[in-house]
């Protein structure tokens, strides 16, 4: 459905008479959101996924070519810079979740920004300078299963939270149930994911008591490993790529769609909301 | 009693203090390994200063010879556990080649499966605890992992102890003129005449209530007093 033309730009603050017609709606939702309609038959293809981990190491087999690998590195001085990243994955984790999105999403454009493994010193402003890195770049959707639990970083993860939402990038982060407070998960403009421990991977609840706003299939995947390996785990690590790599189909078919829209489709199409149709 | 007295219990207080806390710690992870029916488990704490982890407390496969032994803080899957905040729980590890390889040379002991949890306490990671090698469980594996996180606050409670007591040891062995300076003060005041000694404990404890009020005026200590 392509994105209707328009002539002049958009009402900022208000909505004057007349001026509907600047925001008419780019898609026309049926009377009932089904499955078939909003991701039936997409490959999650031209929808452009960036994985905010540990690297992806390059062309394994459960995760296929990478349009574009960087990592976010730190001088010594403490200069914080982004360069190509030149050795792929340092720990397994984000091939792992690299992993997952593609056996999803196959046509789904990978990127990797590279924020972990240079050390646990000096990580949190690394997070901070890749998810910038990845809003600035006009993701689709961006996989974050990792979490930072310094207080210092929360409002600057809170503003750019804020600002990929309403720049169309929609942010997936694992919860974790650890009785302390950690970000950006918890965040309303971030999509938040635990674990449910069905088989099915295209299963996924929506959350009636947030925090956690999604359940997708967290236990026993077989994931995508270090030298060309896979590997049998359990956490919500791995059920945040599967609803990242849901997102990617949803987007696939509809890519016009906001974040606010897109979680609104995850919602009427969850396991929990389908069964009680 | 003496300003070198007071200091000899003091150090005395802390040093119990560190070991109690360690014997806390193993206790967690004797527990650990007997609830998950595990062959070992281990904790291992934070060096912040030098961004490695160390092992702290192990129980079973393994010993406390390896108490001490230190890697980078974001090697092996205790170091991207503490990395990205999140639980895992792996089967066959011992599938990658790398993994083995690091274990061994770390415990001498390889696992099969493992799951860690990042020792989380307010704002800050302090470290890590694994549980290795627990019979499957099918159909158990988010109840296993909420019960993980159980000992993980336990044990986070007990890591930020350890290291309180180890941080006013620090104090101690390099506190030199000013805990003297305290420890003759109070050690003077213990050995007055019971008039005089009254009056210097009247004044200690004016100071006391001087110092209290304002510490609870400012918050933290040392920060400057409110304007009025």
């Amino acid at each position: 459905m392509s994105v209707p033309e328009r002539s002049e730009p958009l009402p900022a603050w208000s909505l004057p008479a007349g001026a509907e017609k600047n925001i008419e709606l780019a898609v026309e939702w049926p009377a009932e959101v089904s499955r078939e309609w909003a991701f039936g038959g997409s490959t999650g293809s031209g929808v452009r996924v960036c994985i905010l981990d540990s690297g992806v190491e390059p062309n394994h087999p459960l995760v296929g070519p990478l349009v574009d690998a960087v990592a976010v590195v730190r001088s010594p001085e403490g200069e914080i810079t982004i360069e190509p990243d030149e050795e792929g994955d340092l720990c397994g984790h984000g091939t792992a979740c690299a992993g997952i999105v593609r056996s999803l999403a196959p046509e789904c454009e990978l990127y990797s920004v590279r924020v972990l493994g240079a050390g646990y010193t000096g990580s949190g402003p690394i997070l901070v300078a890749g998810l910038r890195y990845a809003i600035e770049n006009g993701f689709d959707v961006v996989n974050m299963s990792l979490s930072t639990t310094k207080r210092d970083l929360a409002e600057s993860l809170h503003e750019l939270a804020d600002l990929a939402y309403f720049q169309k990038t929609m942010l997936i982060a694992s919860a974790h149930n650890l009785p302390v407070e950690s970000f950006p998960w918890r965040f309303a403009s971030v999509l938040s994911v635990g674990s449910h421990d069905r088989a099915e991977s295209l299963d996924f609840f929506y959350n009636p008591e947030p925090p956690v706003e999604f359940f997708a299939r967290g236990v026993d995947i077989d994931v995508a490993w270090m030298q060309g390996s896979s590997l049998r785990c359990t956490g919500n690590s791995f059920a945040t790529p599967h609803m990242t790599g849901i997102c990617a189909l949803v987007l696939g078919s509809h890519p016009e769609l906001t974040p606010f829209q897109l979680k609104s489709v995850l919602y009427l199409t969850a396991t929990n909301m389908i069964g009680s149709r | 009693m003496t300003g070198d007295d007071l200091r000899a219990a003091v150090a005395a207080g802390v040093l119990r203090s560190e070991e109690g806390h360690r014997e806390l710690l193993r206790s967690i992870v004797e527990v650990a390994r007997a609830i998950f029916h595990a062959r070992a488990a281990s904790i291992f704490l934070l060096d912040e200063d030098r961004d490695e982890l160390v092992f702290e407390a192990i129980a079973g496969e393994g010993s406390d010879s390896l108490v001490g032994t230190r890697f980078p803080s974001s090697t092996g899957i205790a170091g991207w556990v503490l990395v990205t905040r999140q639980p895992l729980v792996l089967d066959d590890v011992g599938e990658d080649p790398r993994f083995a390889k690091d274990a061994a040379e770390a415990t001498g002991y390889v696992p099969k499966g493992l799951m860690a949890v990042p020792l989380l306490h307010e704002e800050r990671a302090l470290g890590v605890l694994e549980v290795l090698d627990r019979p499957a469980r099918p159909g158990a594996a988010l109840e296993e992992v909420e019960l993980l996180g159980l000992f993980a606050g336990q044990a986070a409670i007990a890591l930020d102890l350890l290291q309180a007591a180890r941080r006013a040891r620090t104090a101690l062995d390099g506190s030199g003129a000013d805990l003297e300076t305290v420890a003759r003060l109070a050690a003077a005041i213990d050995g007055l005449e019971d008039e005089r000694r009254a009056v210097g404990l009247e004044l200690l404890a004016s100071l006391d209530k001087l110092l209290g009020d304002e510490s609870r005026a400012d918050g933290p200590p040392g920060s400057p007093a409110p304007r009025t």
